[in-house]
């Protein structure tokens, strides 16, 4: 199974199952136009609530990554929108990744640059972020 | 949907001998979610289940299933018509055969599913021709949660559906749980005191500590608005009341003050900015410390 959301970590489910679908999207392990898992034999697969499924696949429609396909199910977006996800997101990594790397030579664990990311994101003002309002 | 909220409690109390097992208990669960009713042993969970039912008389206060007041005789008979039940002690007849139980209590339901019983059977692997009373408590237990579930009811409520269950045979019951939702249109209300179950499956929870809801809500949402803030300072860490809503509390310790908030970081942070500490961390708070540090409040 390509998802392994974690439900004791704290974070949401449905923003954890969110990564890990642009993440398999961004590697390439789901292609444009491929089928996702339909919301209820994920949610079996899975042992997660059905409900929690559903949300990530809606906030994703709205992000663009994937589209639903009414009675077809989940497909990964063949649109434009998806390769400028992806080419956005690789940029993205690049940019991150020399950051890491620049900081695991300065001798800061994994585990302080995951918090130092968290509390920056924390520490920025954005704009609300509720509904589905955006793109 | 008839009613937004399936169940619905206000300010409902039980008192017994003296003791409040409830007071003033406070719940709205909306229809199609799956409802973890989270406690420790005694704080009052078996008692609500029952005054939902009709099976307890509340003290004072209201409680209504499905819109039908709980406490009068005609519409408790209606709800526990459409309320598929397990009760913590999965009370069945003994001296039947599973096979006889089944049929047994499909008598008594017009709307009896015939293909979720034979669905349910097959998946919890209960053999037709023993005794109920040679099961073993994880067979009792998914009998009891297959007779609720097959009278194709749109409310399951469940008194600790898994308790005495070992690891592989709580996870079948909650994946026969999130599977049934997924295919019926239906509300579970289930309680527990074992908040890895909650999490896992629940989307909506509410954490009861002597007989009140310290806290509920949809469970993604608390997820997203508790944070742990940990500020360091040069010197000792100043004493600081923080104006913010949502701040839980606030420890000092030497150099480190540390502040859980239920309303996120970003207050915190804007008020912790004049304090110029040398370092801020933000970090997600897991169920198991939001019910902990909630519980503990009131201690």
């Amino acid at each position: 199974m390509l998802f392994r959301p974690n439900s004791s970590s704290g974070v949401p489910i449905y923003l954890q199952l969110m990564e890990q679908v642009k993440h398999a999207v961004e590697t390439g392990a789901l292609r444009p136009g491929e089928q996702l898992p339909g919301i209820r034999p994920l949610a079996e697969e899975l042992v997660i609530n059905p409900n929690t499924v559903a949300k990530a696949y809606r906030e994703l429609e709205h992000e663009g990554v994937i589209e639903l396909r009414h009675g077809a199910g989940a497909f990964v977006a063949d649109t434009a929108r998806a390769k400028k996800l992806t080419d956005k997101l690789r940029a993205a990594q690049a940019i991150v990744s020399a950051a890491i790397e620049r900081l695991h030579a300065r001798g800061v664990t994994d585990e302080e640059i995951r918090r130092l990311f968290e509390a920056e994101l924390a520490g920025i003002a954005k704009p609300a972020k509720t509904g589905g309002d955006r793109g | 949907m008839a009613e937004p909220f399936i169940i619905e409690t206000a300010d409902l109390r039980k008192r017994y001998d003296g003791v409040e097992a409830v007071r003033g208990l406070n719940l709205q669960v909306p229809a199609g979610s799956i409802y973890g009713f989270l406690g420790r042993n005694g704080a009052g969970k078996t008692t609500t289940i029952k005054m939902l039912l009709g099976m307890v008389r509340p003290t004072s206060g209201r409680a209504s299933v499905f819109g039908l007041a709980a406490d009068a005789q005609e519409t408790s008979v209606e709800i526990r018509r459409r309320t598929g039940f397990v009760s913590e002690n999965k009370d069945l007849y003994d001296a039947m055969t599973v096979d006889e139980i089944v049929r047994f209590t499909a008598s008594f339901y017009p709307g009896w599913r015939p293909d979720l019983q034979q669905r349910y059977l097959r998946a919890f692997e209960l053999p037709l021709h023993q005794k109920v009373k040679q099961l073993s408590r994880g067979g009792r237990t998914k009998l009891a949660l297959a007779l609720a579930l097959c009278r194709g009811a749109r409310l399951l409520v469940l008194d600790e559906p898994t308790s005495g269950l070992d690891p592989s045979m709580i996870e079948e019951v909650l994946q026969a749980l999130v599977s049934h939702v997924a295919g019926e249109e239906m509300t579970v209300f289930f309680s527990s005191h074992q908040i890895a179950e909650v999490e896992q499956i629940a989307d909506h929870v509410a954490i009861i500590d002597r007989g009140h809801a310290v806290l509920s809500g949809e469970l993604d949402t608390l997820r997203e608005r508790f944070r742990r803030i940990q500020l360091v300072f040069d010197g000792d860490a100043p004493q600081m009341a923080f104006r913010a809503a949502g701040v839980v509390r606030v420890d000092r310790n030497g150099r480190v003050l540390t502040v859980l908030s239920s309303a996120g970081a970003d207050a915190v942070l804007d008020e912790a900015r004049a304090l110029s500490p040398v370092s801020t961390d933000v970090a997600p708070v897991t169920l198991k410390e939001i019910f902990l540090e909630t519980v503990a409040v009131e201690d």
